[in-house]
């Protein structure tokens, strides 16, 4: 079992952080990788990216949005109570080296996974330039943390009602164009990443995203998460989940993440209506 | 003498009762329901008591068959299953999946001129007797080495080893990727044809004799092989199986409803995907489903989608009925259970709707030209037999590689061009010291028993090392 030892709700209780009790797993993590999590016995198996690392205290930290049945799930455990099963450190680590200016974008919950990723590159030595966005200023998460691993930080919201409004990729255009960048690091929701990759496609930027597919054993043993990289099949979960967002084919992944979107539906709707009973 | 044989002779090979095919096809409950003393009895008394049972050569790990069956006819049950465990610890598992025509039964003398005698029913029966009414009695362990084993993997190879090892005194840990332990047992043999709660009680009966099992704990990622010997194991044994999934590599291959039978049989067995939403894994349920491949993973699949409603499933198979590597029973049970079967057919590419969902598929006849190596006649493609079948599930059951999540972290870990692990085929001893391989890891996608019967080698070989050293 896996005790919750902290848990903040963030966004409107619309995301979550759980810091988890698991020391082997605290003892490998490094920034890019992720655990599986299983609630219950009954439970599916969850891939959520591994957004903070306590090795002294044993634990990992997770932060995720509440989207269906199994994170509506997760959210209603507390401090004290458990996970049945986290499985990780699992993934390929960020390749994080010294190379210059990197851009750090991030969307929605995707920053929480883009945290601890921009402080490598800032540790590492590099000018950190990052950009965040959100639908609205209440969805907004982690600023102040960005803020302080940020040499510049951008924030954006698509109704303008903080920051500047607009999308990210409006954005991440004005500093392309005002500053030379070695690198771009694009974390969010797929269509987000789609297009920061277009955008920095036009000005010759190398693009890292972290692809989120549907997974099941995390391990390269069942073959569900695979993507489309530069023409070829990848297993997201262990030759990835970061790739170069140049060579994605994202609209191939958005229509797999609907593979289950009915089903999904109808578990999501239930699980509320019985919560909503009890 | 005479009198006595041809009475025995006379006696029909005891056929074991089953679920009728029309209720079976959907359902997940067990389809063979098992003999009852009686029946076993009367199955037992066939055997002729070879003084060289050919019998025994034909299975791997040479279970005294003679041996076991005169116990059944003696009504000594607890007998037989002591005499069975000498040779082979999980036999409700092999009387259950083993290929038997190809193994034991095949080689029974009986079998020459009638129906060979039931061997793997008879070791189910006195299995399931053990299990349901035995005395649940421990076997008797040596006194504590104190030395510390780590079994990776917690499939029938692994299991095995731990089993063996646990009786000679050591202190074993199995160390297990997904968060319950059985290895294809649990996650691929679907529950109709292996219930889970068997294997479950095979390992619980194992804790009680001092098994250790930490699941959730992926060997090269949450800890490498030398991080293991750092705390203080002794010996490590690899028993990872055959986890890489294979496709077919033709166009629309990644559109939804297109699944790797690991894939398939995972959401549906170790998930319950069957039971949703009572668990929350869901799985495709497909109205019109094609599985490729013949062997047991397909015929498994295959049975899977129709007990999850299809109205047609098909088997596409490039080669003839004969070369379909699968048990016999499991051919036999799908044909009951209306799977149609389409030979000398290749897959070319899948076609999709807008959604990206699969609505066809296109194939290809083919027909049988010269032997290949493999020395089956090689299946050649006849022109302009294109077609397209209407699908809107697929399932994808080639076979298997070596998954290389543990073996890449381990540069001492020599691998084969196919990338299993090398092994010395008498001990398990692999490159690296202190480090024991087998089962599908090394030879490939094989069987249960031949996993088991590589376990039984690299335990004994473990023994010899801890006991006097590499
Ligand atoms: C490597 C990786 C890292 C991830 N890290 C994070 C993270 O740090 N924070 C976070 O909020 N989310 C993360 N996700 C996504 C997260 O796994 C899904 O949001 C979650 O599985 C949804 O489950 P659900 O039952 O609540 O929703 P569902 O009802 O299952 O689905 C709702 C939506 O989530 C998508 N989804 C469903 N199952 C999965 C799955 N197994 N993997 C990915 N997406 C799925 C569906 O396409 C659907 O749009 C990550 C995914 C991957 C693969
Ligand atoms: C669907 C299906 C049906 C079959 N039917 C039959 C049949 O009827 N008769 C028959 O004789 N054989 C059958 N087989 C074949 C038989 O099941 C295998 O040959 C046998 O299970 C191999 O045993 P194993 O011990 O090598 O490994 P497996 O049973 O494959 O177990 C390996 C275990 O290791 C774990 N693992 C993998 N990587 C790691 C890691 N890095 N760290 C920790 N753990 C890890 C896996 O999760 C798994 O639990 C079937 C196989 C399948 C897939
Ligand atoms: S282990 Fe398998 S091959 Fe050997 S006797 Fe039993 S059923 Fe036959
Ligand atoms: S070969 Fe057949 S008849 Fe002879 S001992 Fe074996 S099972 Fe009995
Ligand atoms: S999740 Fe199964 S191969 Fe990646």
């Amino acid at each position: 079992m896996f005790k919750i030892v902290k848990r903040e709700e963030m966004a409107g209780a619309t995301v979550i952080l759980n810091e988890i009790e698991a020391p082997k797993i605290a003892a490998k993590a490094k920034p890019g990788q992720f655990v599986i999590i299983k609630a219950n016995e009954t439970g599916e198996r969850i891939p959520l990216t591994i957004s903070d690392i306590d090795k002294d205290k044993g634990t990992i930290t997770i932060i995720y949005m509440v989207v269906g049945k199994s994170t509506a799930l997760f959210k209603t455990l507390q401090v004290g109570d458990a996970y049945q099963d986290v499985i990780g450190p699992l993934g390929k680590p960020t390749h994080i080296e010294k190379v210059g200016t990197v851009v750090c974008v991030g969307g929605g919950t995707g920053i929480a996974v883009l945290y601890p990723i921009t402080r490598g590159f800032k540790k590492a030595g590099n000018k950190v330039i990052s950009i965040i966005g959100a639908r609205n200023k209440d969805l907004l998460i982690l600023e102040d943390k960005m803020r302080a691993v940020s040499d510049e930080l951008h924030v954006c919201t698509d109704d303008g009602s903080y920051g500047r409004k607009g999308f990210v990729t409006d954005a991440l255009k004005d500093v392309l164009k005002s500053s030379p960048v070695h690198m771009a690091v694009a974390i969010g929701p797929v269509p987000m990443m789609k297009f920061v990759s277009v955008v920095t496609r036009e000005f010759n930027v190398k693009t890292l995203v972290s692809l989120n597919p549907i997974m099941i054993d995390g391990t390269g043993m069942c073959g569900g998460c695979r993507v489309t990289v530069d023409g070829k099949t990848q297993f997201a979960c262990v030759d990835g989940p970061e790739f170069d967002g140049h060579q994605v084919d994202f609209d191939g992944l958005i229509k797999r993440l609907r593979a289950y979107e009915e089903d999904e539906r109808k578990a999501y709707d239930e699980f509320c209506r019985i919560r909503a009973a009890q | 003498m005479a009198e006595q044989t041809s009475k025995k002779e006379k006696t029909p090979r005891q056929s074991m009762p089953e679920q009728k095919p029309e209720i079976r096809r959907r359902n997940f409950d067990e389809v063979p329901l098992g003999y009852d003393a009686e029946t076993a009895i009367r199955e037992a008394s066939r055997c002729l008591q070879c003084k060289k049972p050919s019998c025994v050569s034909g299975c791997p790990v040479e279970v005294d068959i003679p041996g076991f069956i005169q116990l059944i006819v003696e009504k000594n049950f607890k007998g037989a299953i002591r005499k069975i465990w000498e040779k082979n610890s999980l036999p409700a598992v092999c009387g259950r999946v083993c290929p038997q025509e190809i193994q034991c039964e095949g080689e029974c003398i009986v079998g020459k001129k009638d129906a060979p005698v039931a061997i793997g029913n008879l070791e189910r029966f006195v299995a399931d007797q053990e299990r349901l009414h035995g005395s649940g009695e421990l076997p008797k362990t040596q006194s504590p080495t104190g030395k510390k084993v780590a079994v990776v993997g917690s499939g029938p190879s692994g299991l095995t080893v731990a089993g063996d090892l646990l009786l000679k005194g050591h202190d074993v840990t199995i160390l297990e990727a997904f968060h319950k332990p059985g290895g294809v047992l649990v996650y691929g043999i679907p529950e109709f044809r292996l219930p889970k709660e068997i294997v479950a009680s095979e390992i619980a009966f194992m804790e009680k004799f001092g098994l250790k099992v930490e699941c959730n704990t992926v060997v090269g990622s949450t800890v490498s092989l030398d991080e293991l010997f750092e705390q203080g194991y002794d010996a490590v044994f690899v028993g990872v199986g055959a986890g890489l999934p294979s496709f077919l590599n033709v166009p629309g291959e990644n559109l939804i409803g297109i699944y790797s039978a690991n894939e398939y049989l995972t959401r549906a067995n170790l998930m319950k995907g069957y039971l949703y939403p009572q668990y929350d894994t869901p799985i495709i349920k497909g109205k019109n489903v094609v599985v490729f491949g013949a062997g047991n993973v397909a015929m498994d699949s295959a049975r899977t989608a129709m007990r999850l409603g299809a109205d047609r499933v098909r088997i596409v198979y490039r080669r003839s009925k004969a070369e379909m590597p699968a048990r016999a029973a499991e051919i036999h049970h799908a044909e009951e259970e209306g799977i149609e079967f389409y030979l000398l057919t290749a897959p070319v590419r899948f076609i999709g709707d807008e959604k990206g969902r699969l609505i066809q598929m296109e194939g290809l006849k083919m027909e049988l030209g010269e032997p290949d190596a493999s020395g089956r006649r090689r299946p050649v493609p006849i022109k302009g037999s294109e077609f397209i079948l209407d699908c809107d599930l697929a399932v994808v059951a080639v076979g298997a590689g070596a998954n290389p999540l543990l073996t890449k972290s381990d540069p001492d870990i020599h691998l084969n061009k196919w990338g299993y692990i090398v092994a010395d085929p008498d001990t398990g001893k692999t490159t690296k010291k202190g480090v024991w391989a087998g089962g599908d890891i090394v030879t490939g996608s094989a069987t249960v028993i031949l996993a088991m019967g590589a376990g039984r080698k690299s335990a004994n070989s473990i023994h010899n090392y801890l006991t006097w050293g590499w």
